[in-house]
């Protein structure tokens, strides 16, 4: 909350806008940053500037409203202005600040109203995205007791991922779909996919009519061969233009991903994919506790709520951190190949030099970053 | 300060007439108010336990909700039908009924905006589409057109009507350099509301059954074919329940423009059936799945071959002029021409574009109980505040309610 020209109505209720200089490098103003579960113990330093910004500090921030109530007065004005605050704010008193609940309730609904005022996360500083992955993380850890990390790492230059899908290889194991929803942390309630395996008959060419893309049986089948979809990151998505408020859009290292928190829910973006690439929380998702990955990003695998957009992310709290997607790393016969499009020395840019790859549904101008090819 | 003195006695006034009448009014808007009352408890498990409680699924992600939208933004629409002859070409004979048209188009587009709302996944956090305080993707987004144009008819389907009534409230008459200009406006307007909501669908490549370029055309026949369909029947109506006097000769001039917006619908209807089922490819797949069901599911069967039947009875008997010209016959031609109309623009557009899914994949759409609730509910909504504009409009036309008139 350092940056004051934020691009979005806020309400500024109860909330003390200070100088951060004596609080925790993050930028917060309550709790702690919380990533490190030691932010509770200031330094002698901290605690001496905490202590002067607390006594003289506010004076040099004050706004109107702390000017009138924040002075020190007798009882009997006190009680007078209180009895007044009160009738005028008992709504946003009770919410955000009541007197009566503890420190604990009292940040937690802190966190919860910044959390449904703050705005868009693609238009967000970098102080921004790391206030609201600290209130979110802080958040968590009020709620169940465990720490996660969250990171909001932004796209780094010269990458520009791409994916390669080997149909000769693919045997229709779907490790892959399962690596998926653990690591993605995925609804299990409507065992929601974001891959999807079609099997198809030999012989009968991409007929993906004939395909089935739910199948309960060993594989490989006899005289079928497997095709895996999922979301391609498109280079020129329809689901992003399409979206009334920006709550999904292409980053610059080419992921298509939804500001979960943004996502109003009209599901335009899910008429609009013509690769079946998006997937609606038509309840409140649930993963067991004990199943949660806890290693996170913003855009990627945090936990969504019920009425919004999400999908494939390229596994964005791996990539950016260089690792392979979970789909990638867990499929047992190499059929699939993930890089950076902009390295010439990548596997995938071998692949698209040296295999004749093809895209689905070339015609509709979407672009995919996503190739097929054959041994 | 003394306009505000008359539209507080014009709203004391208004609040004495809705809330007195007749028993069967009485009854009318108890019943209504019930079903509005069913609505808002099947909202509230929806609410509860989000969309899941639809029949919606990722496989056909709009359902009842969206269908019902569509169709009543054309019915929206069809205000325009009447507000042209009577503002700007001054045919006379529509005077009487464009307040009628106009109270329908303000209960249209309020049903619009709710099942919207309706279908949002996270409702609480609309205010991201307002603009300035959210984030508002205009031009790119279809649905921030569709936004802006919803929102701007219904304020000039609110201020045009408001003005003239206003001062026929206090005996004067309504200047018409005032509401010309906006009546004109809202012409083109209405125009504007049905084609952006058709390229709302037009526009995604996704969706062979909707990304053709008749769709917008096809949008505004129907539109004005069920819009003044409905009008006449609600003219019936009034017409026999209180003393507002709609002369025959308005009637038929409605009924005509019903006739020729039906016969050309009809036409485009050929035109797209031609198209999908002459030489099929690939894309038509839906159309065959809407008409003749794919892989043994035809869930949509019986409802589209009710439509289809009912769409051209109605425009062959509304095209011969003796058959037009009598009332009980032009009443159920409009009563089945509104419905044939519904089911065709409503699922009958909306369902089939999900089906097949991008890769063939069959999976049908059936609307759970409580979809059908809030659905109830929100037309319960609409007919409610249709009710209401109109008896407070049809005092005021009728000099019951005037200002200083102490009765």
């Amino acid at each position: 909350m350092s940056n004051n020209n934020k691009k979005w109505f806020s309400l500024n209720l109860g909330r003390k806008e200070k100088v951060s200089s004596g609080s925790c490098s993050c930028g917060k103003t309550s709790g702690g940053c919380g990533t490190s579960s030691n932010s509770h113990h200031m330094t002698d330093d901290e605690f001496a500037a905490a202590a002067i910004n607390a006594s003289i500090g506010e004076e040099r921030t004050k706004d109107g409203f702390e000017q009138v109530f924040d002075v020190k007065m007798d009882r009997r004005t006190a009680f007078k202005k209180l009895t007044a605050s009160l009738l005028i704010g008992a709504g946003a008193v009770s919410t955000s600040c009541s007197v009566i609940s503890g420190d604990e309730s009292r940040e937690k609904s802190q966190i919860d109203w910044e959390e449904q005022f703050k705005g868009n996360y693609k238009l967000m500083t970098d102080e921004e995205k790391q206030a609201t992955v600290d209130r979110l993380v802080r958040s968590y850890q009020l709620r169940t007791g465990k720490t996660l990390s969250m990171s909001s790492k932004n796209a780094e230059e010269d990458v520009l991922f791409g994916y390669a899908f080997n149909i000769s290889k693919c045997q229709g194991y779907m490790d892959c779909v399962n690596a998926c929803v653990e690591e993605n942390n995925q609804d299990r309630d409507s065992q929601m996919q974001y891959i999807r395996i079609h099997e198809m008959k030999d012989g009968k060419g991409f007929n993906f009519n004939e395909a089935d893309d739910n199948y309960y049986h060993e594989v490989p089948a006899e005289g079928h061969f497997y095709m895996g979809t999922q979301c391609f990151h498109c280079d020129n998505p329809p689901c992003v233009e399409v979206c009334p408020v920006q709550a999904t859009w292409r980053e610059d290292d080419g992921l298509v991903v939804v500001d979960y928190d943004w996502c109003v829910g009209c599901r335009y973006c899910m008429a609009a994919c013509p690769y079946d690439g998006r997937r609606f929380n038509w309840s409140k998702p649930e993963v067991p506790e004990a199943e949660i990955n806890h290693n996170q990003h913003y855009l990627g695998n945090r936990m969504r709520k019920k009425g919004v957009m999400e999908k494939c992310t390229f596994c964005v709290q791996r990539s950016r951190a260089g690792k392979n997607p979970a789909c990638v790393e867990a499929c047992p016969t190499g059929a699939r190949i993930f890089g950076n499009l902009l390295d010439p020395n990548s596997t995938i840019r071998w692949v698209l030099e040296n295999k004749k790859v093809f895209r689905l549904k070339e015609d509709l101008g979407t672009e995919p970053k996503f190739w097929y090819f054959m041994d | 300060m003394k306009r505000l003195k008359v539209f507080g006695s014009l709203v004391k006034d208004s609040l004495d007439t809705i809330t007195h009448g007749s028993k069967r009014y009485h009854l009318w808007m108890a019943l209504l108010t019930f079903v509005m009352l069913v609505g808002m408890y099947c909202y509230s498990i929806q609410l509860e336990h989000g969309l899941s409680v639809t029949g919606m699924t990722d496989r056909v992600s709009w359902g009842l909700y969206i269908s019902n939208f569509t169709f009543l933004v054309g019915v929206a629409a069809a205000a325009v039908m009447l507000v042209m002859p009577t503002y700007v070409l001054k045919d006379i004979d529509f005077k009487q009924a464009v307040l009628i048209g106009e109270g329908l188009a303000v209960a249209a587009l309020i049903m619009c905006l709710a099942f919207v709302v309706a279908d949002m996944g996270g409702p609480s956090v609309l205010w991201h589409m307002i603009p300035g305080i959210g984030v508002f993707n205009f031009p790119n987004s279809m649905l921030t057109w569709d936004v802006l144009v919803l929102n701007g008819y219904l304020f000039l389907n609110i201020t045009i009507p408001f003005y003239i009534l206003f001062r026929h409230y206090q005996g004067k008459e309504a200047k018409s350099s005032v509401y010309i200009p906006g009546a004109i406006l809202s012409v083109f307007w209405a125009v504007a509301i049905h084609l952006v909501t058709a390229f709302l669908y037009q526009g995604l490549q996704a969706r062979p059954f909707w990304n053709n370029a008749l769709l917008g055309p096809r949008f505004l026949a129907s539109a004005f074919a069920a819009g003044p369909a409905l009008i006449i029947l609600v003219l019936a109506i009034i017409r026999n329940f209180t003393e507002f006097k709609i002369q025959d000769k308005t009637i038929k001039k409605i009924a005509m423009v019903v006739t020729v917006a039906a016969q050309i619908n009809l036409i485009m209807l050929i035109s797209e059936l031609f198209k999908e089922f002459y030489a099929p490819t690939h894309h038509s797949e839906s159309a065959y799945y809407l008409f003749f069901g794919l892989d043994g599911k035809d869930a949509l069967l019986p409802w589209i071959w009710t439509a289809i039947p009912l769409n051209v009875l109605a425009t062959v008997l509304l095209t011969f002029h003796k058959l037009r010209n009598n009332f009980k016959v032009l009443f159920f031609c409009c009563f089945i021409l509104f419905i044939a109309i519904w089911i065709e623009k409503g699922f009958g557009l909306i369902v089939p574009g999900f089906i097949p899914g991008p890769y063939g994949k069959i999976a049908e759409y059936t609307p759970t109980g409580i979809e059908i609730g809030v659905t109830l509910g929100i037309w319960a909504l609409g007919a409610f505040v249709f009710t209401i504009l109109a008896k407070t409009a049809i005092g005021i036309e009728l000099g019951k309610l005037k200002y200083n008139k102490k009765a």
